[in-house]
């Protein structure tokens, strides 16, 4: 019996390998990333990516606005954990601007902040464990993430982009039904990640389809300029909030989760360790609030008119109140000149803001340094000689996001 | 002994002599220039010498001053050294005519994507480096965005009335 | 051992208005039949049984997961099955930003779905671009394919998403039949210079 094999043209070359496309729009990804990967079988021999999906010009469009419009950009960049992009960006104009912060402004800050850490890093995990197969998690959890997203609600009135704070502080004190949530959250959210925790740590399918996936030496994740949860997962105890503290970080006692492989479990398992040191931290920062007594309790901004907006009754009354309002609202104070790199600890990594005035009303050059724009480069050599499924996972526990990648 | 940004200082000077210039600290962080010509050997002294070991590249990234005849843009890097926790700003300038700079990707696998992104933005020419191309914007693009001299809008949209928007 | 017992005094769930059936087109209702126009036959069960593509780029995406999740639950409104695959979706969600090098693939998205087929546009930057006035971003998906529906919001919260999606349900549920092959509809694709 005659085989129909089927006969190349003639002149073409016989490939042993396969190329496969994924992206930039699929399940898998998680956002607009394209991978292009020559894969053996189901090994993965070599792969590019391709990124700019939804570059939106954001450093180009930061020249154009005064300081507090720049605010709802960096909303955009990790929308995750926007918060901390905000208050990041206020607090890199307040050193450029040599302002200082009350003391309960900072702790109120180290509240939101960790706040959005817990729904990044739950969000992440969560989503590592529906590419593993348990969509349970996801579920579970998203559910509590909606109560971070109320206390959001009842501090700024936004839910994802919160464009939250101002310069110089928060646009209004925070209520008591905000910090009832809070309580609410400290309460219950606990028992959550436990038994989130029990779901996967030591579950046996997790445990096989993490270890030993994805992982990178600590010398060459500092290569690539990884940052943040990943760095620390390869054993690099290095965390903003430690090493150059803002926001009052140095009066808060915590731990530095550490991994030791670098693979796809030590980051999930250091993201759930910093989330237990945020619930702790949350929990001293309100403490400390609690503590602000008469006077000092009411305080939630620097006492800043140049860049922070007088209140609404002032504006009609005073005569001083309006002028500043007209002035910060067109734009019209100049600001001075210089540059300065402010770094925070962002949910994926280390977020700098390198910004340069030349002494004009809008910033001469704005740069932001995204972390997953800089270690999304290793991704190719993290997944290679693996298998596809597991290239999958890696890049959902690397803590991608598509809209800070790209600016 | 910890390092502190005088010691930088003269280590550089010791080295480089007048070849690096422009020493400034401004919000704690030592800044310097150098020629663009010797950039690798300025980073590769950094790493490697003992008492530096800034070996962690934290950013790449470009500035374009049109008025600054013949070193219209700025290339600038910011480096860490993580063990003693101290950062500097080192940056070359070049001109427009001739925008070459070498690469930094020998020393660091992520000065790749760094550069192609100031190359994408301001057209720097980053010699050597392995797969210089567009990375964020469509490879049919003919301009550097980022650069003064080009408008944030797109110029050929035709929805909205600039005049609506305060541009007219 | 406790006593197995049947709770005796049940109480009445408070259900008369909150929760009803999808209301029945009119027709002629007779013994064991009902005889009504078949565009609203088939309308009622399309806008029920919606299958979603969400093309999720950004911000809106993440509250697209809250809405999908357990707490907005969007599969109540018929469309649990959220299909990645344009051949089998009708539905295709456009959220966030869409630059102008993700353009020509969404639009090869919109061409791999088969007729009938709708579009959302969720949030600013999908409708008009939004904040982001500048040379990388397709200012609105209403320049590259048509849109049925627009959400707006800057992300829309997900009660807004689902509102909608419940537009949409309506425009589903009233189309006729052949109006995908009216020449209006064809001169609408053709604008666009699809087919």
């Amino acid at each position: 019996m005659e085989h129909n094999h089927i006969t190349l043209p003639e002149g073409s070359i016989e490939k042993t390998t396969t190329t496969l496309n994924i992206g930039p729009t699929h399940p898998a990804t998680h956002g607009v990333f394209q991978n292009i990967m020559e894969v053996d079988g189901e090994r993965i021999v070599s792969s590019d990516q391709t990124v700019g999906y939804i570059h939106r010009a954001f450093e180009k469009l930061a020249e154009r606005r005064p300081l507090y419009q720049i605010t709802p950009i960096t909303d955009r960049l990790n929308y995750c954990s926007s918060p901390i992009n905000n208050m990041g960006w206020h607090i890199t104009c307040e050193k450029f601007l040599q302002i200082e912060t009350p003391k309960r402004v900072d702790y109120l800050r180290v509240i939101i902040m960790e706040l959005a850490r817990i729904s990044d890093h739950l969000i992440c995990n969560s989503i590592v464990g529906v590419d593993t197969g348990a969509y349970t998690g996801f579920l579970y959890v998203m559910q509590y993430r909606e109560l971070i997203y109320e206390i959001y609600e009842e501090i700024c009135g936004s839910r994802l982009t919160t464009n939250i704070g101002r310069i110089g502080g928060f646009e209004r004190n925070f209520t008591n039904t905000a910090f009832t949530k809070l309580e609410k959250f400290l309460n219950e959210y606990p028992k959550v990640l436990k038994e989130f925790e029990s779901l996967f740590t030591r579950n046996r399918i997790f445990m096989e389809r993490t270890q030993g996936t994805g992982g990178i030496s600590a010398a060459r994740a500092m290569n690539y300029g990884f940052t943040g949860p990943n760095l620390r997962a390869a054993g690099v105890d290095y965390d903003v909030r430690v090493h150059q503290p803002y926001s009052s970080y140095q009066d808060f006692n915590f731990t530095v989760p550490v991994g030791t492989t670098g693979d796809n479990y030590d980051r999930f398992l250091v993201r759930n360790a910093e989330m237990w040191e945020s619930i702790s931290i949350i929990r001293q920062a309100y403490e400390k609030v609690q503590a602000f007594k008469g006077a000092e309790a009411e305080v939630y901004h620097a006492d800043v008119p140049e860049y922070y907006l007088p209140k609404k009754e002032d504006v009609y009354t005073k005569m001083e109140a309006l002028i500043w309002h007209f002035k910060i609202i067109m734009g019209e104070i100049d600001l001075p000149k210089g540059q300065i790199y402010c770094p925070v600890e962002g949910g994926n990594g280390e977020l700098g803001f390198y910004l340069i005035s030349d002494g004009g009303r809008t910033p001469f050059r704005l740069h932001f340094r995204r972390p997953c724009f800089i270690y999304y480069q290793a991704y190719p050599e993290l997944i290679k000689g693996g298998m596809l499924s597991d290239a999958v996972v890696t890049m959902s526990s690397l803590n991608l996001i598509a809209g800070e990648l790209d600016a | 002994m910890s390092l502190n940004n005088e010691m930088i200082q003269e280590k550089l000077i010791a080295k480089f002599g007048d070849q690096v210039s422009n020493f400034a600290t401004s919000y704690g962080m030592l800044s310097f220039e150098s020629p663009k010509e010797i950039n690798l050997k300025v980073l590769q002294f950094l790493y490697d010498e003992p008492n530096l070991k800034f070996t962690f590249l934290t950013d790449i990234c470009a500035v374009n001053y049109p008025d600054q005849k013949g070193a219209e843009l700025v290339v600038v890097y910011h480096l860490h050294n993580l063990k003693e926790n101290i950062r500097v700003r080192y940056s070359v300038s070049t001109s427009l005519e001739n925008t070459d700079v070498y690469t930094a990707t020998k020393l660091f696998e992520s000065a790749n994507w760094m550069e192609r992104e100031t190359y994408d933005f301001f057209g720097i020419n980053f010699v050597g480096h392995p797969n210089l191309k567009r990375i964020l914007n469509v490879d049919e693009m003919d301009y550097f965005p980022l650069r003064k001299e080009f408008p944030l809008e797109d110029q050929t949209r035709i929805d909205k009335d600039d005049e609506m928007f305060g541009r007219g | 051992m406790r006593p197995v017992r049947f709770n005796i005094h049940p109480k009445e769930a408070e259900i008369a208005d909150a929760i009803g059936m999808g209301k029945a087109p009119d027709g002629v209702p007779g013994d064991g039949f009902f005889a009504t126009q078949l565009s609203s036959v088939v309308g009622l069960a399309r806008k029920n049984s919606l299958w979603p593509l969400p093309f999720a780029t950004s911000c809106c995406g993440i509250e697209f997961m809250a809405t999908m999740a357990s707490h907005y639950d969007l599969s109540r409104f018929g469309s649990e099955r959220v299909g990645f695959s344009p051949r089998q979706c009708d539905l295709l969600m456009v959220m966030g930003t869409i630059a102008k090098k993700m353009a020509p693939v969404l639009r090869q998205v919109y061409i791999q779905m088969a007729e009938p087929r709708w579009v959302i546009a969720v949030g600013a930057c999908a409708s008009s671009g939004g904040i982001f006035d500048t040379y990388s971003v397709l200012q609105g998906i209403d320049q590259v394919i048509p849109v049925d529906v627009y959400v707006p919001g800057c992300p829309p919260r997900p009660e807004a998403i689902i509102d909608g999606f419940m537009k949409i349900q309506d425009l589903v549920g009233q189309e006729s039949i052949r109006r995908r092959n009216s020449e209006q509809y064809k001169a609408l694709l053709n604008s666009y210079g699809i087919q």
